[in-house]
């Protein structure tokens, strides 16, 4: 087992270090095993002892990483990066600004450039280099999971057995497909003989949001770097730890210099470089709507660079009475309080259906009440803080909005008294479609619940969106869940499930949710150009 | 089959090239039994046969011999690790290209055990083994590990109020009968794709060569591969691989090997529960050579084709039609080359012309040398066993060789190389064509113009340009007409071991579009 750099670097700096590297080792194992409860209990010794990890910050996770190289910023200014459990400092951050990015394009362009090592590398090639990669992400789970619970306040098993194994598993996908994304040859008519190659876009700028760093990242690299194509990513300014470990198992894995490029840095400066930039092909974007059209916007102003977006989204949960109740219960509730709301898949809109709504809403609060709010490192916690003072106050804003336009504030509503950024789990009653919490993305642990009594009715109104990320229908009839998810403007749909996300699927939004698709083989498409070569032929034959 | 290029292709990445690879010391050969639901058995009735060097002719050890009761035995337990709930039934797919991708790491660790053996038990020299068989069979299994979570059905827009979608399922279990040319490459171009898709596997590898395909055995075990997924049945073809043919209880079977034996393949598998068949069989495949191409690269090109492996592959260049004005160069140069094989130990680093499988084979490739001289061809060179050598052939060259001959007609599996002359584009596409094989061909041209025509006229399933035996995980293979039915490797593959299941659900209305 082997997460070593790093806890080597704790051992050198602390004594007591080899009993840490030791409870290191056993938490891993028991994970992997697992034997969820033990490694609870080693995690939680371990993390008391995390303390000294601000000390250590991670000796190169405060640079630029660029050519497979580490940074100072250009301007010399730095940024910090904060627990959100506690509001305390974590490190400071090289800030990267145009400047830099810059300095990025331009690696990441030689690259790419024809005859360069990477343009000239097999395509099953690159897929071994990025099964290696998902492979040191794996043998580094343990704190990579720890560092990502760090910096986003997420609960340590979620981040150990959702995000780092969406991450992994994404790397492992995207790398299988590298030497199978096929062209076609094209019986065209005359004497002519046609056929197509997709090949790289070129430089992929790609901004990736702050609720779940690790797996956007590896969203974005995943079908990028399977492709060809050579990136300059900048992870969010709240959460560029994990990211920039990654940049150093890039360079681990053995990816030739200015391939991936990692800048951590702001929206309106490093983002913005990026999105207008005239040397990059191709820029993906994961965050809010309102930004998403900025990206757009600077794509056109500049290079007409592709352009795809996953934003936000109102996602309609519709429960129908004939559903297995318990079970929309419990989903409806992960649903929407899953990383404490921060997510664009957040079901946040909750129709019952009229003969279970009462009991829907009172199970509901009952439940919403068992959850656990507090320490990310807690064994029992399942709810930490949100990510920082602004979101959480944005967060308060809109439900003290709920409060005064009406709808009736079941349980929850406040921020506990806590120095980190926590919001009790909220649930919201009797909602009017026309109220604000019924129409704005909360991001937040706010569920609000609302009733129908057709199913005409219920898909007109889930529809009555400028969203459509994702949605899902509670029903045990064949023909209702048919139905719906057809009539649904969603991009995804779930039957009986929710936030069933994988690598293997396609997602991405309808409307103002988003323009393309990431993941799957559709995700693919978003990485390369299509060239047709067509040969005059002489004396045709079939 | 040179999968993937050549040994330079091997070597080329590094500016530096790393000190050659040295055939390691086996003292004991550990795995010689019959594997079935990974655990090591005798056979059913006791007996055994031996496998022998053809280098040297000196037996290297006993394998228990399956016969059809240890068929019955491997397809029970197939059967039962693929049936409905099982744990390879319910793994996610990704896992299942987990596992794949587990074991090309095991072979990759004992790559150079594997290509010893391989060496010692085919002849081939250990050299190509180990960058062409060993190289290949990773790739195959890594390129198909990438394949099982993408192996997508479809959903249809059918008419009136249904819902239509497919899924792609395994087919069962699938018996595998391989040859002893490419042991170890042949086993994985057929476990891969039956595995990626969540087949099961009993798999028969010939008799000359059962090492390498029982020693993977072992690490199909240690990969973790739940038993009875891959099962392996030393044996002969009339008693286990005909046991396997007509079998009630396996699925589909997929057959490398002569044209004869694939047609009592597919006989046996409509007379008994007319199970899937794949074959890959005999070619004789022809090679074009313009006037216009670069010459020295054909020549270089075409003897490979003609030689590697002792001419002892189905892809072998076997019919060399070059162009009447370059076509007494063209003689020349080949002669010259072919006199500069070096020919010996296998073991040997500079060695690249090893021994022929046996004797059977030795005995019929001077048989047919002769009658190619009885029937009038010029021996140019070669054209008889080296002397004291037991099963070497010299490196053998036929010009004047005429279409009729029996050296231009039938498959020679040696080194033997035919060359024709030719004049025009029209005839030498119609007398290319005239075979009843269809496996593979080469042209060789500057002009893209002919590179294209030519290519479409030909009745191959492969056809290389300026090129021979490239060979790719990524690309289909297998033969037109008589060189076989469906075809391997690629996405291609992946239908052969799949079955397309429509489900269609009726609605009370049409969907709300």
């Amino acid at each position: 087992m082997n997460w070593q750099r790093f806890s080597f670097c704790l051992c050198t700096a602390s004594s007591g270090c080899f009993v840490y590297k030791i409870i290191h080792f056993l938490a891993t194992y028991c994970c992997k095993q697992n034997l969820v409860v033990t490694a609870w209990r080693l995690v939680f010794i371990l993390n008391s002892s995390l303390k000294v990890l601000p000390a250590l910050c991670l000796k190169k996770l405060h640079y630029i990483f660029i050519n497979n190289e580490w940074h100072d910023s250009v301007s010399g200014k730095v940024f910090s990066t904060y627990n959100p459990a506690t509001g305390e400092k974590i490190c400071d951050v090289q800030e990267a600004d145009k400047a830099d990015v810059d300095k990025a394009v331009q690696a990441a362009r030689l690259a790419f450039s024809l005859g360069s090592v990477w343009r000239k590398m097999d395509a099953s090639e690159r897929g071994r280099l990025l099964f290696k990669l998902a492979n040191l992400v794996e043998r580094d789970s343990a704190y990579l999971a720890t560092l990502e619970s760090l910096d986003t306040g997420k609960p340590f098993l979620s981040s150990f057995f959702v995000d780092l194994q969406g991450t992994i598993k994404t790397f492992r996908y995207f790398a299988g497909w590298a030497d199978k994304i096929h062209g076609s040859t094209i019986p065209t008519d005359g004497e002519y003989f046609t056929l197509t190659r997709h090949e790289p876009i070129g430089v992929c700028g790609q901004i990736v949001p702050w609720n779940f760093p690790l797996v956007m990242t590896a969203w974005k690299l995943g079908p990028a770097l399977s492709c060809g194509n050579t990136v300059v990513l900048k992870p969010a300014e709240q959460t560029p730890l994990t990211c920039l470990y990654i940049g150093a198992l890039i360079k681990e894995a053995g990816f030739p210099p200015g391939v991936v490029n990692i800048l951590p840095g702001y929206g309106p400066t490093a983002g913005a470089a990026i999105a207008s930039h005239m040397g990059i092909d191709k820029v993906a974007f994961t965050g809010s709507t309102e930004v998403g059209k900025l990206i757009q916007e600077a794509a056109g102003k500049s290079n007409l660079k592709r352009v795809t977006l996953e934003l936000g989204g109102k996602n309609p949960n519709i429960i129908f009475a004939d559903a297995d109740f318990e079970l929309a219960v419990e989903q409806a509730h992960q649903g929407v309080f899953f990383n404490s709301g921060q997510c664009c898949t957040a079901g946040s809109r909750i129709f019952v259906e009229e003969p279970i709504y009462e009991e829907f809403v009172r199970r509901s609060v009952e439940r919403a009440q068992r959850r656990t709010v507090g320490n990310p490192f807690d064994p029992t916690t399942e709810q930490g803080p949100q990510v920082s003072a602004e979101q959480q106050s944005r967060v308060l804003e809109l439900i003290q909005s709920g409060i005064t336009e009406g709808a009736k504030l079941e349980c929850g509503g406040k921020a506990p008294p806590s120095k980190g950024f926590f919001v009790e789990p909220t649930v919201f009653s009797d909602v009017q479609d026309h109220m604000r919490i019924a129409k704005e993305e909360i991001f937040g642990p706010v569920q609000q619940i609302m009733k129908f009594k057709t199913i005409e009715e219920v898909i007109e109104r889930a529809n009555n969106t400028e969203y459509g990320l994702a949605a899902a229908v509670f029903t045990t009839d064949l023909n209702k869940a048919m139905n719906v998810s057809a009539a649904l403007q969603a991009g995804t749909v779930w039957i009986n499930c929710y936030n069933a996300l994988s690598c293997q699927c396609p997602f991405g939004g309808f409307k103002m949710s988003g323009n393309g698709r990431e993941l799957g083989e559709i995700g693919l498409k978003e990485y390369t150009e299509v060239k047709t070569i067509t040969m005059k032929m002489s004396g045709k034959k079939s | 089959m040179a999968q993937n290029g050549t040994i330079e292709n091997g070597l080329a990445r590094n500016a530096c090239p790393p000190p050659l690879p040295q055939p390691v010391k086996i003292p004991e050969i550990k795995h010689t039994k019959i594997f079935i639901n990974n655990e090591w058995h005798t056979a059913i009735k006791g007996k055994t046969f031996p496998t022998i060097n053809p280098a040297t002719g000196v037996k290297i050890c006993d394998v228990e011999e399956a016969d059809k009761a240890d068929v019955d035995e491997a397809v029970k337990a197939a059967k039962a690790a693929g049936q409905r709930g099982s744990e390879w039934r319910r793994m996610d797919a990704s896992s299942r290209g987990g596992l794949l991708h587990r074991l090309a790491d095991l072979l990759e660790r004992e790559r150079f055990v594997l290509a010893t053996l391989e060496s010692m038990d085919t002849g081939k020299p250990f050299l190509h083994a180990f960058f062409v068989d060993l190289d290949g069979s990773i790739k195959t299994l890594r390129y198909y590990a990438g394949w099982a979570d993408k192996i997508h059905g479809k959903t249809m827009p059918v008419d009136e109020n249904f819902v239509c979608f497919t899924k792609h399922e395994p087919v069962g279990v699938c018996g595998a009968i391989i040859p002893w040319n490419f042991p170890l490459l042949m086993f994985t171009w057929k476990i891969a794709p039956a595995l990626a898709c969540g087949n099961t596997v009993v798999i028969k590898p010939a008799e000359q060569t059962p090492l390498t395909a029982l020693h993977v055995g072992a690490l199909i075990k240690e990969a973790g591969f739940p038993p009875g997924v891959v099962n392996i049945v030393p044996g002969f073809g009339p008693t286990a691989g005909a046991a396997i043919a007509s079998h009630m209880n396996i699925d589909k079977v997929a057959f490398t090997g002569s044209t004869e034996v694939g047609q009592l393949i597919k006989a046996a598998a409509a007379k008994s529960n007319l199970k899937r068949v794949t074959l890959e069989l005999g070619g004789k495949n022809p090679c074009i050579v313009f006037a216009d191409s670069d010459l020295q690269s054909a020549v270089e090109e075409t003897q490979k084709g003609s030689f590697f492996n002792q001419g002892q592959a189905c892809t072998a260049a076997s019919r060399v039609y070059v162009e009447e004005p370059i076509y007494d160069e063209f003689v020349r140069l080949s002669v010259e080359r072919a006199k500069n094989i070096a020919i010996g130990d296998p073991m040997e680093p500079r060695t690249s012309h090893g021994p022929q499988i046996d004797q059977h084979q030795f005995d019929k490739i001077l048989e047919l040398v002769a009658s190619g001289k009885k029937e009038g061809a010029t021996l140019e060179c070669g054209g008889c066993a080296v002397e004291d050598r037991g099963l070497f052939i010299h490196p053998t060259i036929f010009s004047d060789v005429k279409d009729h001959m029996r050296i231009a007609k039938e498959e020679i599996f040696g080194p033997v190389q035919c060359i024709m002359k030719f004049k025009m584009q029209e005839e030498v596409i119609d007398r290319a064509n005239s075979s009843q094989y269809g496996l593979t061909a080469a042209v060789f041209t500057r002009d893209v113009h002919r590179a294209m025509s030519v290519s479409a006229a030909l009745e191959a399933g492969t056809v290389w340009v300026n090129c021979y035996n490239a060979l790719h995980a990524q690309a289909p293979f297998g033969g037109f007409k008589m060189s076989g039915n469906g075809r391997e490797l690629g996405e291609y593959a992946l239908a052969e071991y799949t079955e397309v299941k429509a489900i269609t659900i009726k609605l009370r209305e049409q969907l709300t579009l």
